[in-house]
């Protein structure tokens, strides 16, 4: 008997497993419960595997969807009333007039280039100095103290004098900008040549290792990961130094656009402004990011 | 020793290993003038750091070849005249020179593997050994060098990785290879085998034993481990307070077995000189 019963409950659980769980509530003699449940348990886990492993995908965007939304609905309603905030479908018409214009484009390329050249300007010369001074015990006490006096001073602060010295043309966005990005290069460069290990360093000298192969081979790719963290804490400052100089005294770019649109109290074009710099800051973050993974592929924390 | 077309140091690596990766392997032009193995002449060889008197009138030869041992307690100055062969300090008083075959003056390409493995993080394993071949070497000869040299070193299928995936014993043993490549005249060993666990230890002992006996140069190991000293050279040297105390030849026996009656006795000998005790 007990073999038998043994038997059928196992045929009972393959059968079930074969079917899809709907069938298995269909006629036919109910199976024994034991046997159900392995049976619905066998079947249900392979899915609840392929639901996580997709979630992963869109859940960081959850929490920004549901707001629109929420948004919308708000807009919508009539509760958040339009001279406030407008609705994410006026934003998007309003995207959608400036980008037919050709305005758009031309804001967001003239902004783009001021950002790019800024980074680049600035970039270089704070890493110059970093790379100099983690190297050259003179270049460190020639410089080091007046580069940490300059880093207190807020660079916006500088406003005032910027607008005197260079007008508001090209020039002030750029030193402004310029000035913003360099200093966290600077230190996370420096910071990073002073911590490379002396091991390394020592290794390279023992085999025969010129100066300049002992920078690149060594010196370099050890300070690599500190450079990074700098690159990307400038790109924050980036956007705010070129957000802040557009808005003061600009006639083209984004906060150009912006500010215009406030004087004719387009809030549209306002808000439209904002999520484009929220965009290009999260492109900004991802090229970083993206080059810090193929750059840093050795280091097991930038793996995957 | 006459130096003839060049033979890859690691010649004993066969090609065919080789060949999987290389169609064709070519003479290597650059090392046609390679280096021979280098004897020791220290002569009251002194070193003070500061009011510190670490070396205090240290004489040894070693003869093209050998494998020296210098064991000693924890500040002993073991390292410190390690250091001093290799170039990486001076002395503060005494002559260090290097003798060829016929007792000339030589260059001796020293290479040094220390504790740590040293190996650069975001270079490949290959790379790494590589880097042991010094600048001006052509990337396709360093890479073939390199493989051979891991191969020696039973490593050539992680060529490719990087070290981050490697076990501590493996990563010294890249090391090893990278200090091998560029067929040193002398080896400086810094307790290359001291982080490592027990059996890793003898597997890698064995293998320093096999790849010195294949190339021939001459060996000083530094190490605080007795039995290794015994195991791995021809002649062992205790160090005490700066000075030479004990200065031992181990008999040549064929291969050696970790176990060994005659070099436990010998070992038990430089315990009790090292420890004191009569």
């Amino acid at each position: 008997m007990a073999t038998v019963d043994t038997f059928s409950e196992g045929r009972q659980v393959r059968r079930i497993r074969d079917e899809s769980p709907s069938a298995t509530t269909g006629k036919g003699t109910p199976p024994p419960r034991a046997a159900a449940e392995k049976g619905t348990r066998a079947a249900s886990r392979p899915r609840t595997f392929s639901r996580a492993g997709s979630a992963g995908a869109w859940l960081p965007y959850l929490l920004p969807v549901t707001l629109v939304v929420l948004w919308q609905l708000g807009s919508s309603t009539g509760i958040i009333s339009d001279r406030i905030m407008p609705s994410p479908v006026a934003v998007l018409a309003a995207f959608w007039e400036r980008l037919l214009s050709g305005e758009l484009a031309r804001d967001v390329g003239v902004s783009g280039a001021r950002a790019v050249s800024g980074l680049v300007i600035g970039g270089s010369i704070g890493f110059l100095l970093g790379i100099a001074n983690g190297v050259s015990k003179l270049s460190e006490q020639l410089t080091d103290t007046t580069l940490q006096m300059l880093r207190t001073i807020p660079h916006l602060a500088m406003i005032p004098l910027v607008i005197l010295w260079f007008g508001i043309g090209e020039e002030a966005k750029l030193f402004l900008t310029s000035l913003g990005v360099l200093f966290p290069i600077y230190l996370n460069t420096y910071h990073g040549v002073r911590n490379v290990d002396r091991d390394l360093v020592e290794m390279g000298r023992i085999y025969g290792m010129s100066s300049w192969s002992l920078f690149r081979k060594v010196i370099f790719p050890g300070a690599l990961p500190s450079i990074f963290v700098g690159l990307r804490y400038a790109l924050g400052i980036m956007w705010l130094t070129l957000i802040v100089s557009e808005s003061i005294a600009a006639n083209s770019g984004i906060g150009y656009m912006a500010n215009t649109a406030r004087e004719f109290m387009m809030t549209d074009v306002v808000v439209l402004a904002l999520v484009i710099y929220a965009l290009l800051g999260k492109l900004a973050d991802v090229i970083a990011r993206t080059l810090e993974r193929r750059a840093l592929a050795w280091n097991a924390a930038y793996q995957g | 020793m006459p130096i003839g077309p060049y033979q890859s140091p690691l010649a004993f690596v066969s090609d065919g290993e080789l060949e999987r990766h290389y169609a064709e392997p070519q003479p290597v032009p650059h090392e046609a003038e390679g280096p021979q193995p280098a004897g020791l002449r220290l002569r009251g060889i002194e070193k003070r750091f500061g009011d510190n008197h670490v070396l205090k009138g240290i004489d040894l030869e070693v003869p093209v070849g050998q494998f020296v041992a210098i064991v000693g307690k924890s500040g002993c100055g073991k390292s410190t005249l390690l250091r001093l062969l290799v170039g990486l300090d001076e002395p503060t008083a005494g002559e260090i020179s290097f003798l060829g075959d016929d007792g000339t003056a030589v260059e001796p390409n020293a290479r040094i593997v220390f504790q740590e493995p040293r190996l650069l993080p975001w270079f490949s394993v290959a790379d790494n050994v590589a880097v042991g071949l010094g600048g001006g070497v052509p990337k396709e000869t360093g890479r073939r060098e390199a493989k051979r040299a891991l191969a020696a070193v039973q490593l050539a299928e992680k060529a490719g990785d990087w070290p981050s995936k490697l076990s501590g014993g493996q990563r010294q043993r890249v090391a090893l290879a990278r200090a091998l490549v560029s067929r040193p005249g002398l080896l400086a060993l810094d307790e290359p085998l001291g982080a490592l666990d027990a059996l890793t230890r003898i597997g890698m002992q064995e293998l320093v034993s096999q790849v010195w006996r294949e190339l021939g140069f001459t060996a000083v190991l530094v190490t605080h481990d007795v039995s290794e000293a015994v195991f791995l050279a021809d002649r062992v040297i205790v160090l005490d307070e700066g000075r030479i105390s004990l200065d031992l030849d181990i008999p040549q026996g064929g291969e050696r077995r970790h176990g060994d009656p005659v070099l436990a006795e010998i070992e038990g000998r430089l315990l009790d000189r090292i420890l004191g005790r009569g």
